[in-house]
């Protein structure tokens, strides 16, 4: 730790209750679907019914006669001004992208896509409007089922896109014998069936939906000398340079504000079909216009996340040492390969091997074209399919080797003296302690006294049993070096940008290339400016989300604004302090070496002369007395781009009650205990935790988007689509070990995704080992009342499989030492 | 055209709406209260919740002219004034850190006010089925309980 440390830190690590509040709590918010404009027209969209079909005709004409209507555009009216859905990331160098039209005029992909727009005086109006618009479909087979897309070519099986002759977009491999950061999996995975242990599995990663609570709405208006775009975004630096790229407005034309945004998730890490027609409509017709989707829109049409079948294949010794670990994964993109697209699994192919040292692994994904709605980011994006797998396996292995799951974790983890060390994956963790994180989540969760419990239960046959569920994860976070990424062929870098910009009161306003939407950045980051600079947390203001005042920056996600925009911030603040020194000392009458800088002040040294850091910014203003040639202003810019990424860990425990008659799952318990490294503000990180922790929770029991035989969605509002209550949920313990991160100045690490990435294989594996001693070792997500009952009542087979395949395993089993190799994913029937 | 007459944050207001104007639309398009927001278009999110004659109600499941005759309360008065002091309730919100995002917020808030309304000393488990129909994606719920909880206990210390 550096400088921090020298200083008294008053506000970092401090509860300070956030900036932002005021507002937010008394409704004087700036949501994009409050910006109403002079002239201000409104759009609805005309979505296909259909998943898959060609448009055969269009017709707009009664649309277009309808009250205060102004004109109604189809995708044929359009020509390149348009632009393209981009791919930021192809993940191979022969990944197939079909070209993503944001409205195309020749065949339809998906139900939801957009084949038409009104624009209209109001909202009601265009809506009104828009159902009067005439679409003939001719209906084309559409690929529904990722694993018959997955195998569907030209012979047999519906294409999403025909002329692609494949569903299969991408093959992603990673294999640590080839890259030499291991040994071969094939040859560990050949000596364990021989007198080893094999588990062989294979799970879903059902498809989600970010679900964030404020709905996507955007305003466009042309009437500037820049067009100016505001958006419910997380993203408006990255906007901005892909409408450049491909709508022909040069880059220096576009202004984007991301004003309030509420919520994102990875769900508003998009470049999508409703931006850019709006941008196109506007252009088009010269007055600002404004669309707002309704929440089923939403649902329909925000991309989706996971949606995944997982095939893995976990070698040990049989002492329960792992020995190899196989993954291949098909992971449904939906019809287009949307901006980070195939990317989201591949982040995953770092973090399968988690905190534990394997000395082989390999990982295969096969992204596949379906006529489904595009899939992108959501909270943790790769990682919590990663660490559902490998928590899973890891307590099926427990159960081979008859042991406490918590033992073979511990015989498998890195120790904390191991640390800087490097992964099979290649990734190479800089810090953390799974010893101590541990040793506090089990004594918090009492986890003797509630095994004995569960004991107890299972000797009376107590109708409600009990289950205890580990996860001790890692995640990398902190997108991301650069280098790496170029490595992996993503489109863009992966550093932040912060200025420091001082007002000639002393006051500071801060620009952050980050962009909020709920995190409570304004706070965390003024806190870290107040203790750098020594000035008042309240005389810090960050500024952030329009690219007018923002002008560089990634944005906001994969948790990557403390650890790479802090440190960006850090740096300009470091800079601001560096130029401040040679005023300092000239109007101090003293020698730079003379100086020393604490608390906000330069201090001669043996003297009680001094001037704060304000004083020299009113006397820069000034200008009236500086040294001789120089620059008078302080402001400071910095960029900073990370060597690595950043690793933070954590020990989950979940206890959960499950009716045996009824299915029904009681969530007793859930501690945690993360290693965030060091924690700017413990009352934001806390609320960071409950908000992933729920949303992990909620994939491990209620979420699921589920479509139908047509492929219409069917979890298209909230009535269907299962967002847990306050009265679903309980409170949550969570507690912290502290391991710096040594590639950041502060020591932090992110924390954005750590709960959603961690609880759902902790709530899983409760709930199957709540039954395993009935025969259940699996039950798929979303472990529903109805899918534990059946699991219970049915023993390891649980019920059909969706048609589920055999792993890496032939008809014969593969010779793995399971009772029924492959069979673990339980679906209920349907009813 | 329906001409209504209403009180709304203290303030009378009369405007000519569609029939078919919801009360959430009137207060946002008409009046521009849009402290008071839109989640969802199936009366599932609450984040539209405002106070009619004092009771709680998804202003997206009430008509503007069912508010004919009728006083409106929104999060924007809730408090007594503008920057001044803020209801026990926002209060404990902000100490609470009841909120991330804040989309939700405004719903929750009125919600929280109503149940203690009914309420004044609600256990968690009350709390938690009071606050049922109100959607939050961001703080897993953990903090806003925390905080209905925290007004209710500084509310008693008031009266």
């Amino acid at each position: 730790m550096t400088a921090t440390q020298e200083r008294p830190a008053v506000e970092i690590g401090r509860d300070r209750r956030r900036k932002e509040d005021q507002r937010l709590i008394t409704g004087r918010t700036r949501w994009t679907d409050n910006i109403t404009l002079p002239g201000m027209l409104h759009l609805a969209m005309v979505r296909s019914p259909f998943a898959h079909a060609t448009i055969a005709s269009v017709d707009l004409e009664a649309a277009r006669q309808a009250p205060n209507v102004v004109t109604v555009l189809s995708g044929a009216d359009f020509g390149d001004e348009l632009g393209v859905c981009i791919n930021a990331w192809p993940i191979t160098p022969d990944q197939k992208t079909p070209n993503h039209s944001p409205m195309p005029s020749d065949r339809v992909t998906f139900a939801g896509e957009i084949v038409a727009v009104v624009v209209a005086r109001s909202a009601a109006e265009a809506r009104d409007a828009a159902e009067l618009v005439d679409v003939e479909y001719d209906e084309l087979p559409a690929a529904l089922d990722l694993k018959e897309a997955a195998a569907a070519d030209e012979t047999g099986g519906a294409l999403a896109h025909p002329d692609l002759g494949t569903n299969k977009s991408a093959l992603w491999v990673f294999d640590s014998g080839e890259a030499g950061t291991g040994e071969d999996v094939e040859a560990a995975i050949s000596k364990a069936r021989d007198g080893g242990i094999v588990i062989e599995r294979e799970y879903r990663q059902q498809r989600l939906i970010p679900a964030f609570m404020e709905p996507r709405s955007v305003v466009v208006d042309p009437t500037g000398e820049q067009l100016t775009m505001w958006s419910a975004t997380q993203i408006p630096h990255i906007l901005r340079f892909a409408l450049a790229a491909t709508t022909g407005v040069s880059e220096s034309k576009i202004r984007v504000i991301a004003p309030d945004v509420g919520g994102g998730f990875g769900g508003k890490l998009q470049a999508t079909p409703e931006e850019w027609i709006t941008w196109a409509v506007a252009r088009r017709v010269g007055k600002p216009v404004k669309y707002t989707e309704t929440r089923s829109e939403s649902l329909l049409s925000a991309h989706h996340g996971r949606d995944q079948w997982q095939t893995l294949t976990l070698a040990a010794d049989k002492d329960g040492r792992v020995t190899g670990l196989k993954v291949d994964l098909l992971a449904d993109l939906g019809s287009y390969v949307s901006l980070v697209g195939g990317g989201v699994p591949v982040l995953g192919a770092f973090m399968f091997n988690a905190i534990y040292k394997f000395p082989a692994y390999r990982f295969s994904c096969q992204t596949v074209l379906t006529n489904k709605t595009w899939t992108d980011a959501y909270r943790g994006a790769g990682r919590p399919e990663a660490t559902y797998a490998i928590e899973r396996l890891m307590d099926e292995l427990a159960a081979e080797v008859g042991v406490d799951p918590m033992e073979i974790r511990k015989k498998n983890w890195i120790t904390h003296e191991e640390f800087p060390f490097t992964t099979v994956s290649g990734l190479e963790y800089d810090s953390g302690n799974y010893e101590a994180a541990t040793e506090k989540a089990m004594a918090m969760f009492g986890y003797d006294e509630l095994r004995a419990e569960q004991k107890r239960r299972r000797d009376t046959g107590d109708r409600v049993q009990l289950g205890l569920g580990i996860s001790t994860f890692t995640e990398m976070c902190g997108l991301a070096p650069s280098r790496v990424l170029g490595s992996l062929d993503y489109g863009a870098g992966g550093w932040e940008h912060a200025g420091v910009r001082m007002l000639a009161t002393g006051k500071v306003e801060v620009v952050t290339g980050a962009s909020a939407h709920g995190q409570g950045h304004e706070t965390a980051f003024s806190q870290i400016v107040a203790d750098r600079l020594g000035v008042a947390f309240e005389d810090v203001e960050i500024l952030h989300g329009d690219t007018q005042v923002a002008h560089k920056g990634l944005d906001t996600y994969g948790s990557r604004s403390l650890v790479v925009g802090g440190e960006a911030l850090v740096r300009a603040v470091d800079k601001v302090i560096e130029k401040a020194r040679p005023v300092a000392a000239h109007l101090l009458e003293a020698s730079v070496d003379d100086l020393e800088f604490e608390a906000g002040r330069f201090s001669v040294r043996g003297t009680d002369q001094g001037m704060a850091i304000g004083e020299i910014a009113t006397a820069v203003f000034a200008a009236h007395n500086l040294p001789d040639g120089m620059e008078p202003s302080l402001d400071s810019d910095a960029t900073f781009d990370p060597v690595n990424f950043n690793f933070p860990h954590g020990t989950h425990l979940c206890a959960m009650e499950v009716d045996t008659e009824t299915g029904e799952t009681t969530m007793r318990k859930y501690v945690c205990v993360d290693d965030i490294g060091n924690i700017i503000n413990p009352l934001i990180v806390a609320g960071q935790v409950h908000g992933g922790l729920v949303q992990g929770i909620a994939q491990a029991l209620w979420e699921e988007a589920v479509h139908d035989e047509q492929g219409t969605l069917v979890s298209g509002s909230f009535v269907d689509y299962l967002l847990p209550t306050a009265a679903d949920t309980i409170s949550f313990e969570t507690e912290h070990t502290t391991s710096p991160a040594t590639t950041n100045t502060l020591g932090t690490k992110g924390v954005g995704e750590a709960g959603c990435i961690a609880s759902t294989p902790a709530v899983v594996n409760a709930v199957v080992d709540a039954v395993r001693h009935l025969g259940v070792n699996d039950i798929q997500m979303p472990c529903t009342p109805e899918r534990v009952w059946r699991a219970v009542n049915r023993g390891t087979d649980g019920g059909g499989t969706e048609g589920a395949a055999m792993p890496h395993f032939g008809d014969d089993g593969g010779g793995g030492n399971q009772e029924q190799p492959g069979r673990a994913s339980t679906e209920g029937d349907p009813a | 055209m329906a001409r209504i007459t209403l009180t709304v944050d203290g303030a009378q207001v009369s405007d000519d709406v569609e029939p078919r104007m919801l009360l959430v639309q009137y207060l946002r398009e008409k009046l521009g209260k849009t402290g008071t927001v839109v989640g969802c278009d199936t009366s599932n999110c609450g984040a539209c919740t405002v106070h009619l004659d004092g009771r709680s109600v998804k202003s997206c499941n009430v008509l503007a002219v069912q508010a004919d005759g009728h006083e409106v309360t929104t999060i924007e008065g809730v408090a007594g004034t503008v920057d001044g002091e803020l209801h026990p309730v926002q209060e404990a919100f902000r100490e609470c850190h009841g909120l991330q995002c804040g989309f939700c917020t405004p719903g929750m808030i009125m919600q929280s006010i109503d149940l203690l309304n009914d309420n004044p000393d609600p256990t968690e488990e009350e709390v938690r089925l009071g606050l049922e129909g109100n959607l939050c994606r961001c703080t897993g719920y953990h903090n806003i309980v925390k905080s209905v909880l925290h007004a209710a206990r500084s509310q008693g210390v008031q009266a």
